[in-house]
């Protein structure tokens, strides 16, 4: 018999702690594929931020940082300054890229830092209980926001993938999203096109994932699905923003 | 009015913020402090006051800095990791003699650590953790009515002395639930703030700053902040006492180890065994005075604490030269229960023989 | 006076609903209580501990490795706190979750009791921490009913205060299989 759906050689066989229905779980698993299509898994060293993807290390079988809440970006300029020859990617919060870590992607960005930053977009901070987020959308009640995000005070809504495009270091850029098959297999495109960049030494790339978290959405993880397709993407539209076709840069 | 209530430790302290006046919280969340930031969400807009979920805890304690430069009583709150990125600000802020009320909720360190109760910071609380030569007034809560009545104190002394207050608490403190008054037990002192910076109309220009080039500049200010310390030390050392007047040990301990240490001591007592507490409420000012003048007579101290030995090389200083000091740590990740404190106190006093 | 107790179990089994009703109780009679949750983590593995303290003396520790009393809901708290119960000490036990087998320290007081059983028979499975809260007013003789009564409508939330007259009922169950000593 041949296994249609197998486990991706590079996603270890364990019992994640995620909260059942969370996307992080389909991000890693398009990671795992990825690498394992792309063959790069043991050059690869991955950088986690500090978030509920903190323990990253007991998913993939691969070589960890484990980095400062929000330092991930930078932590993976020196890494790759130091070996670039290997295949660095840092994978972020909305909280630890968006909040505490927008200096350290910012400037990562703008040197066109040779690396991959996978962002999970789920409009808070999920690991310490579902706070507000610079992400959060407006009206949102989060914990730390109970009347709801409310610009005049709060601001709104950063655009991550939008921003980091305009930055010339950049050579990729796109936001996609994990709420259904079709959406997760472009998602799964994106992060293969982002490692590509990096492998053919294009410049800094990042794929924007939105992202649910439906035990501090507080919703059944189906209907946290139908949110992120409702709420997020009007206000998040999925896409390309930045794509260098060939070393123009140089 | 003074009915009290079951509180958790953080809302106790979050509430005693509020009492103190205080109108201004920014903050990044972190566990095991997040009631906090939550409580301030929810009541602090009702007293006309502004929370800011800040992008980090940089930008809490510089937006501290911004309300407290203002004249107004502003506060954040964070723990370990967060603590150690304020460290800058809050050096300024000693430098440039702002007050602010800082709070840290204790995780285990170092590095990322975990949330089990530990007073793995005491060092970086009380000798420093910024860079320069200052020092915080640090306070430390034993109870939920401590958790309220020492943030409002911290208010007072940070205006008093325009200085930073740190709170430093174990996990335990905050999250347990004890009866709480939670109102202030006598008027909140409001000083008058002459150095608030609110527009020279009317006045002189002012100004706050931590940057002196000149000759002897940087000297003369660090003797005057020099003096400040002397006089806080002098006048505002907080500590517990008891059972001292026959003790053949004494247990020096803040927080929870102090709690557990009591029971510790009662059934040592029950035991035969004369053990006293010494419990700093102060930990900057350290009760210097009572301990030196107490291990002079009972000879023998036990320091207990949930790390591997900070606050025991600050009592070595502060004890009798003839006191015998013995130290009991549990860094975070274990707990020093009260039958573990009543075996160090018969190691202590030599298997139990008197 | 000094009593510790940890009621221990999985959440939505109301162990913060009776550790809350007992802390209020206590304090409405001059007592002295700390009340410590677990926090963090533990919470996110759905477990529920509660720890008590409740004295007429001042409160040292808040924390107890030896409690004269363990409520435990299900199997996991028995393996986790039989160990800790002090000797003589009480371990109440759900017997309708927990094998008997299960209760095999002889230096302390077991008391199994079917709570899920019993409650099902008052008409709720929602009853059952009643039926333990019961059995513990009745050993630990801390509190009697009539404090208890005089505090559940002030720990009940406002939409489950129709089930307040069930509650009082399981309550006066669990009493009174307690003081017959049988294992039902
Ligand atoms: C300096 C510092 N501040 C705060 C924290 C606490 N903290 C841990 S994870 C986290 C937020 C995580 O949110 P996000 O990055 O959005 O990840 P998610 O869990 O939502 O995937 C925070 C604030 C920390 N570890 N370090
Ligand atoms: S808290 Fe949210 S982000 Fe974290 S694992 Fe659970 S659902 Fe996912
Ligand atoms: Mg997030």
């Amino acid at each position: 018999m041949n296994a249609i759906f197998k486990r991706p050689d590079s996603l270890k066989d364990t019992i994640t702690h995620f909260c059942p229905g969370c996307t992080h779980g389909i991000a890693h698993r398009l990671i795992a594929e990825t690498m394992d299509e792309l063959g790069i898994a043991d050059r690869t060293i991955g950088i986690p931020g500090v978030g509920c993807c903190v323990f990253l290390y007991n998913y993939f079988p691969i070589d960890v940082l484990e980095a400062p809440h929000g330092r991930a970006p930078a932590c993976a300029t020196g890494m790759k300054r130091a070996q670039p020859d290997k295949i660095i990617f840092a994978y972020q919060g909305d909280g630890d890229m968006a909040a505490i870590g927008t200096s350290e992607i910012i400037h990562a960005a703008n040197r066109g830092e040779n690396i991959t930053v996978f962002f999970i977009n789920n409009s808070v901070y999920g690991m310490t209980g579902g706070q507000m987020a610079p992400t959060t959308l407006l009206g949102q009640q989060t914990t730390t926001s109970p009347y709801g995000r409310d610009f005049k005070s709060e601001g709104y809504p950063i655009k991550m993938a939008e921003m980091l495009a305009t930055l010339e270091g950049v050579a990729y850029s796109t936001r996609v999203a994990l709420h259904s098959p079709k959406h997760v297999n472009q998602a799964k495109k994106a992060i293969r096109k982002a490692f590509e960049m990096q492998i053919n030494e294009m410049g800094f790339s990042v794929v924007e994932m939105l992202s649910t978290c439906n035990t501090n959405w507080r919703v059944s993880p189906l209907e946290a699905l139908k949110m992120l397709e409702r709420e997020m993407i009007p206000y998040y539209p999925l896409g390309v923003f930045k794509e260098r076709t060939g070393k123009d840069f140089l | 009015m003074t009915e009290k209530k079951l509180t958790k430790g953080n809302i106790a302290l979050a509430e005693g913020a509020i009492q103190a006046g205080c109108r201004f919280y920014f903050g990044y969340p972190i566990t095991p402090q997040n009631d906090i930031p939550e409580y301030l969400a929810r009541n602090l807009p009702k007293h006309g006051g502004t929370f800011i979920p800040a992008e980090s805890e940089i930008a809490s304690i510089n937006m501290v800095m911004g309300a407290s430069a203002s004249g107004k009583r502003a506060m954040t709150s964070s723990s370990g990791p967060g603590i150690s990125l304020m460290q800058e600000g809050i050096s300024y802020l000693a430098g440039s003699e702002m007050p602010a009320v800082i709070v840290n909720i204790m995780r285990c360190g170092p590095g990322l650590g975990g949330i089990a109760p530990t007073q793995g910071d005491y060092n970086q609380a009380v000798h420093g953790g910024g860079h320069g030569d200052y020092r915080n007034i640090v306070l430390a809560p034993g109870s939920v009515q401590e958790m309220f009545d020492l943030t409002i104190k911290a208010f007072e002394l940070a205006d008093r002395y325009r200085n930073p207050a740190m709170i430093i608490a174990d996990a335990m403190i905050g999250q347990f639930q004890e009866p709480c008054r939670l109102t202030p037990e006598r008027p909140v002192e409001f000083p008058e703030k002459s150095w608030a910076l609110t527009g020279r109309r009317g006045r002189d220009p002012r100004l706050l700053k931590s940057l002196y080039l000149g000759d002897y500049e940087q000297e003369e200010h660090n003797l005057f902040l020099k003096q400040k310390y002397d006089e806080i030390q002098e006048n505002e050392v907080m500590v517990e006492m008891q059972n001292l007047d026959d003790a053949e040990l004494i247990i020096i301990a803040f927080g929870t180890p102090a709690r557990v240490a009591k029971t510790a001591i009662s059934l040592a007592r029950e035991e035969g065994l004369r053990v006293g507490l010494i419990r700093p409420i102060t930990l900057f000012p350290f009760p210097v005075n009572e301990i030196y003048e107490h291990s002079a007579r009972a000879k023998n101290i036990l320091v207990v604490e949930m790390n591997t030995g900070q606050m025991v090389r600050d009592v070595r200083i502060a004890a009798h030269k003839d006191a015998a000091i013995h130290f009991y740590g549990r860094p975070g990740g274990g707990f020093p229960f009260p039958d573990d404190v009543l075996g160090e106190i018969k190691k202590a006093l030599g298997g139990g023989a008197r | 006076m000094y009593y510790d107790v940890i009621m221990a179990g999985f959440g939505g089994q109301g162990i913060q609903m009776i550790s809350q009703i007992v802390a209020l109780a206590a304090i409405r009679k001059g007592l002295n209580v700390t009340y410590l949750p677990s926090y963090g983590v533990e919470k996110r593995g759905g477990r529920t501990n509660v720890t008590l303290v409740i004295a007429d003396e001042e409160i040292g520790s808040m924390v107890s490795n030896h409690p004269k009393c363990v409520i435990a809901m299900d199997t996991i708290a028995v393996d986790k706190y039989k160990a800790q119960v002090a000797p003589k000490g009480l371990l109440i036990a759900n017997a309708s979750l927990v094998p008997l087998a299960m209760l095999d320290r002889s230096d302390i007081v077991p008391l199994p009791l079917r709570c899920n059983d019993e409650a099902l028979a008052l008409g709720s499975a929602k009853l059952s921490n009643m039926i333990a809260l019961g059995a513990f007013l009745q050993r630990s003789e801390i509190l009697g009913f009539g404090d208890v009564e005089a505090v559940i409508d002030e720990v009940t939330p406002e939409r489950l205060k129709k089930t307040i007259p069930a509650n009082l009922e399981a309550i006066r169950r669990g009493i009174e299989i307690a003081a017959n000593g049988s294992v039902r």
